[in-house]
Order: C-alpha cells, then sequence, then structure tokens
C-alpha cells in the first residue's frame, strides 16, 4: 500500500499497537530541558526506576537562563534551583548535560540540529511544543507533556493514537523580502490556530524544496501553531549535506552512513499515496507577514488593514477582547504603527540565516531611538557565527547589542520581560496574552520586518529598506 | 503520579465562554520555575484572576462566588499552545475533575488524560446550550459518566456522548497511568530497538 512520509516513519517505529488505544511509539532521540523534566525524573525516583537508554537523551539549558552575564551565577533563586536539577539529575542518571556556560549550551531546538542529534527519519520528542521544528529534516518530531517526558525516559516510548495525514503545497517562488516566517505566517492565517489540529504536516512544493534547512525549520517550528502536532518536509541533497559529518550523526564514512544514507532515500511519499487533508496555496501571492491579535492565526500581510470581526473565524466576543488586549482596532493599518521593542531570537528564528537577514536591513543605519533591541543567538555556534562573519561589527555601527544564548523573551521566564501595555516586533512564535510578559504585546514577524521596524521605531514594510 | 480513579463526576460548572485558551493563560511561563508538583492551582489563570497588584479581578469567573464546582467548561479551542503539563496540572490541583469544550487542542487533551483530568469534547450546539443553562441558573448540575461515556446537562435532560479511547477509559476509571502499561513490555522494546535503521 502507498505510503506517506508521516506513514513510513510512523509505522517504523511502531512497537505495539493497541486495540481501541493508542500506538507504542518508539523514540529515537529525547531532548530535555529545565522547566519541563524535573517532575519526571522525580517520578522516576518514586518508582524506582532508570533511564532504560540515557544516550537517547541529551539535557540542555535554555528556557529560563539569563542572557547576558551567563558566567556569573543565576540570581534567581528559583531559576537556580531548575537549572541544578536539571544538572543532578542529567549526571545521575548519565544523560549529555549542556548547561549554563557549556560550550554546546543552547536553544534545545537549534543544538539539536547543530550537532546531528536532528536525523531524518527519527523520531524525536522533547518537553516543549516547538519540538516539531525537527521536522524539516523528515524526522515525526513533536512536543509532550512532563508524564510523557518520564515515559520516555524510563521506556524509550510514549503512546499516542496515530494523527491524520495533511499535506499543504506550497506552489512557485517567493516574492522579494518574503521569508520562510511568512511562509508559515500566512498558512497559520488561512488555516487558523486550530485548523490542524489532530493532524500531522507534510510541507511539499517547490518553496520548500528551494529553502535551506534554517528555513525550514522555520516553518516546521510553527506547526504546532496551527493545532498540528508537527510538521515534517521530505529530505533531499539539502537535508543531507547538512546532516553529514556532524557530531552525533552516523559517522560520515563507512557502513553507517551508507546504512543511514540508505535509510534516507525512503523518506517520502509515494507518488498515489492520500492524504485526510490537503490544500495547495501559490507562493508567489504572499507577502511580508505581521499579526496584529493574541494567536499566532491573527496575521495579515504587512500592508493590509485589520480585518473586521465578521470577516474572520471565531467568535466576535473573543476578536474583540483579542484586540482590546492589542489597543488595535477594525480597520486599523498595520503598517505605520509605532513599536517600542524589538526580539530577534528564539526556535524559531534565532539561527545564523535569522541574523543575516537583519543585518542586511541594519547595516548603514541607525537602530531608532524608541526601540529597546534584545538580539539573542540561538546557541553558541550562531553567537560565534555572527561575530565570525562580521555581523556583530553591522550590529554595533547601527546601535545594537547581541545577548548571549537562550529562549529569552519568546517566553519570558528570565528576566527578558517586555513591560505591560508596549509593542514588541518579535520573530519568535506567540503572541498570546502576556506571553512576552505580563501586559506584554506581541507582533510576530520575519527578522527582515523585525529590522525595518528596529531602525524605523514602527511597522515598515521592509521591501522599502532591502 | 497516580490520580483519583474518575467513574462519575456529578458537579455544577464554572463558565469561561472563551475561545482559543492557551496554556500560557492557563499557567503563565513564569510559574513554571518549581522542581516539583505543588501549587499550581493558585497560579491557575493568574493574569486574568488576578491585577498585577496581586488583588482579584473581581469580573474573572474564578473570584464570582455564585460558579463553582469540578466541571471547568471551555470554549472553542481549549488548551492551545505550549506543552506545558504544568497547564492540566494547575486545572487539577485547582479541583476540577474535567474540562468541557467544543474542542481541545491536541497535546492539553493527551496531558489531562494522563494525568486525571477528563476532557469531554461535546457538539458547539450542547456547549452553547450548557452555557445557557449555567449563566441562567448556576446551580445547574452535569454529570459524566465515563463509563456511559455520556454527558448530561441534569436541568433539561439533554444528553451527549463523548470519545475516549478504551485504554484511556480504562486508565482514568482505574486511576493507572501508561508507565505502568510500559514498563511490562520492557524486553518487547530493547528487542525492538536493536533492530532500527539509525
Amino acid at each position: 500500500m502507498s505510503k506517506t512520509l508521516f506513514d513510513k516513519v510512523w509505522d517504523g517505529h511502531v512497537v505495539r499497537k493497541i486495540e481501541g488505544g493508542p500506538d507504542v511509539l518508539f523514540i529515537d532521540r529525547h531532548l530535555i530541558h529545565e522547566v519541563t523534566s524535573p517532575v519526571a525524573f522525580l517520578g522516576l525516583k518514586s518508582r524506582g526506576i532508570k533511564v532504560l537508554y540515557p544516550e537517547r537523551t541529551f539535557a540542555t539549558a535554555d528556557h529560563n537562563t539569563p542572557t547576558i552575564n551567563q558566567h556569573l551565577p543565576v540570581e534567581d533563586p528559583l531559576s537556580a534551583n531548575q537549572l541544578k536539577a536539571l544538572e543532578s539529575n542529567s549526571n545521575e542518571y548519565g544523560i549529555s548535560h549542556w548547561g549554563l556556560g557549556h560550550q554546546k549550551n543552547g536553544i534545545v531546538h537549534v543544538v539539536g540540529p547543530e550537532y546531528g542529534i536532528t536525523q531524518p527519519g527519527a523520531t524525536i520528542v522533547c518537553g516543549d511544543s516547538h519540538t516539531s521544528t525537527h521536522g524539516a529534516f523528515g524526522a515525526i518530531a513533536f512536543g509532550i507533556g512532563t508524564s510523557e517526558v518520564e515515559m520516555v525516559l524510563a521506556t524509550q516510548c510514549i503512546m499516542q493514537p496515530k494523527p491524520q495525514k495533511m499535506r499543504i503545497n506550497i506552489t512557485g517562488s517567493l516574492g522579494y523580502g518574503v521569508t520562510p516566517k511568512d511562509v508559515a505566517l500566512f498558512i497559520i492565517s488561512q488555516l487558523t490556530t486550530s485548523g490542524a489540529t489532530g493532524y500531522f504536516v507534510e510541507y511539499a512544493g517547490k518553496v520548500f524544496e528551494e529553502m535551506t534547512m534554517e528555513g525550514r525549520m522555520t516553518v516546521c517550528n510553527l506547526s504546532i501553531e496551527m493545532g498540528a502536532r508537527g510538521g515534517m518536509i521530505a529530505p533531499d541533497e539539502t537535508t543531507i549535506n547538512y546532516v553529514k559529518g556532524r557530531e552525533f550523526s552516523p559517522s560520515a564514512d563507512g557502513e553507517a552512513w551508507d546504512k543511514a544514507l540508505a535509510y534516507y532515500k525512503t523518506l517520502k511519499t509515494d507518488d498515489d499515496a492520500v492524504f485526510d487533508k490537503e490544500y495547495t496555496f501559490d507562493g508567489s501571492l504572499i507577502e511580508p507577514m505581521i499579526t496584529y491579535g493574541t494567536n499566532p492565526g491573527m496575521g495579515i500581510g504587512i500592508s493590509k488593514d485589520i480585518p473586521d470581526a465578521g470577516s474572520v473565524e471565531g467568535g466576535v466576543s473573543t476578536y474583540e477582547k483579542s484586540l482590546n488586549y492589542m489597543g488595535f482596532h477594525e480597520g486599523d493599518h498595520m503598517i505605520g504603527k509605532p513599536i517600542d521593542y524589538v526580539f530577534i531570537g528564539s526556535c524559531t528564528n534565532g539561527r545564523i540565516e535569522d541574523f543575516r537577514a537583519f543585518a542586511s536591513i541594519v547595516k548603514g543605519r541607525k537602530k531608532a531611538d524608541n526601540v529597546t533591541a534584545w538580539l539573542v543567538p540561538g546557541s553558541h555556534i550562531v553567537e560565534a557565527k555572527i561575530k565570525e562573519e562580521g555581523l556583530l561589527d553591522i550590529f554595533t555601527e547601527a546601535g545594537f547589542v547581541l545577548r548571549q544564548p537562550g529562549c529569552s523573551a519568546c517566553l519570558a521566564m528570565n528576566d527578558d520581560k517586555i513591560p505591560a501595555g508596549k509593542y514588541a516586533v518579535s520573530t519568535s512564535n506567540r503572541n498570546f496574552e502576556g506571553r512576552q510578559g505580563p501586559g506584554s504585546r506581541t507582533l510576530l514577524a520575519s527578522p527582515l520586518v523585525a529590522a525595518a521596524a528596529a531602525v524605523t521605531g514602527k511597522v515598515t514594510d521592509p521591501r522599502e529598506l532591502l | 503520579m497516580a490520580y483519583d480513579k474518575f467513574t462519575i463526576l456529578k458537579s455544577t460548572a464554572v463558565p469561561l465562554p472563551i475561545e482559543n485558551v492557551d496554556t500560557d493563560q492557563i499557567i503563565p511561563a513564569r510559574f513554571l520555575k518549581a522542581t516539583e508538583r505543588v501549587g499550581f492551582g493558585d497560579n491557575l489563570f493568574r493574569d486574568w484572576r488576578y491585577n498585577t497588584d496581586g488583588t482579584p479581578k473581581t469580573d474573572f469567573v474564578l473570584n464570582n462566588p455564585t460558579y463553582k464546582g469540578k466541571i471547568l467548561l471551555g470554549g472553542k479551542n481549549f488548551g492551545s499552545g505550549s506543552s506545558r503539563e504544568h497547564a492540566a496540572w494547575a486545572i487539577y490541583d485547582y479541583g476540577f475533575r474535567a474540562v468541557v469544550s467544543s474542542f481541545f487542542a491536541d497535546i492539553f487533551r493527551g496531558n489531562c488524560l494522563n494525568i486525571g483530568v477528563l476532557p469531554v469534547q461535546i457538539s458547539p450546539a450542547f456547549l452553547e446550550n450548557i452555557f445557557t443553562e449555567v449563566h441562567k441558573n448556576p446551580e445547574t448540575e452535569i454529570e459524566i459518566d465515563l463509563k456511559a461515556q455520556t454527558i448530561t446537562l441534569l436541568a433539561t435532560g439533554e444528553k451527549e456522548s463523548f470519545d475516549i479511547s478504551s485504554y484511556k477509559k480504562d486508565n482514568m476509571m482505574n486511576g493507572f497511568d501508561d508507565i505502568d502499561y510500559l514498563q511490562n513490555m520492557k524486553s518487547e522494546i530493547q528487542e525492538f530497538a536493536a533492530q532500527l535503521p539509525i
């Protein structure tokens, strides 16, 4: 029977099918961080069980770490305690631990691919919904809860019903100044924030074939924002070139690589395979996107006006509550809206290409006086490349400061909080009420839109500055 | 972690007729710093429930003594966003045992089932009727029968059945969790792992 890419990877990892219940799914690689793992380890301790395959789990601290002065002790005692718990639990159970200050430390979904933990055709989970990022490599990757973190530690399996399958095709080529982030925000705006719930998505078409791995990661990262467990893209030469030779990839010469390569080559949807749902959009019609509301589905092309309640999906009262929170009105232009903060970083847009894009606009310009900007690389590798490539000089010249790696203002667990009532153009993934700090107002956008806002102090079409 | 067995729940309900309630609203990230599963109920819906100075927002439903009970009624797409199980913990810790909505986000639904909160998905029309009845009379009781997989609005007798896998149903009725099951198939898992391509 014809299979989709998703079927092939899922079915190849089913240890047991439970009648009237979920599948028992084997997990190849497990990523953990300080926030969603401590209670899982407590569970192991209270049951008196060990980690079954410690070499398949990798720990990095990211959610709750400071992005300045990382060499100093963490001031907040609760945060420090969580970081300590991650370290001691990892040590106790023999798990690789990349804590604060470690050369490999960084955002879990940035360092995973960088070190080759992420592999095509693998099953990857983490107690974080943006685990969908790793689907860019043709992996089945998704976020899980803490009970499931405990399951994976204890048995390397989780129990999940097999999701339905959706394919999203984007034909044509992207326009000038349109980035993978815009593609993702466009798709979510079309499907809504719950439009893919219950599905696992495959992204297909020329736009994704032409995308770099960084771009594919940005798209797959945002799959969860339309409710999908995850999204994936069939591996191709771009994928294999990225994976080859990385530390935790199969050794690049010899039998292990040949075996892996043979497996990677099987990872594509059969021509006559059937999806439960399929969408096709024309990529050339997508423009730089920006959100105006309090969920990622509330996005529009930057040149458009905020829609009327009657023309959007969902109830009027929820829509009005959202606009009221944002201090916006139906029919407002987005272009020209004053902003206060710019955040570039996160597992969505904290990779080197994102900083290159940001630099392409701020180069030779100055940060607007009314803007506070936080530039937060996703990892030390990204940080090092920013310096090597001379981007740091461009940023410094333009009045920007580079911080140290971590999740930072994306979820504002650390001190990087947008103040109440302030507007932030953010390259992160969620514009929920208070997401970036109590009372904060988030406009999600690409690194180019963020850069244009950073130098003009207001929402600006980046195509005018490129 | 063990939780109370779920059989039949008959209770009044707390209505929250808002769509797309995300897990950042259920429990904001700054309250995820604990290393033990205690006290999350205190911060359930923190920023909707309290002003920045810590005083209660009187117009929020959890601060309205008229509404109480073990059932939380939510609008469509309840629990979207982050995978934080802390959201389900906060709901359980506050005292809710079931959430009723016309649509649930995927990870949140799974987390609830894993910790003993029953997500009950019903038709939008029935949800609307329940909201109406509960607003009209906060003493209105709802009965959720897990064994029969039915939810009944007792005031009108209106009843719907809901879906749950027989495996999860059995777990909830007995207070079991998945690790109990998986631990018993360890050698099968190890044999499986040995034959994987990567």
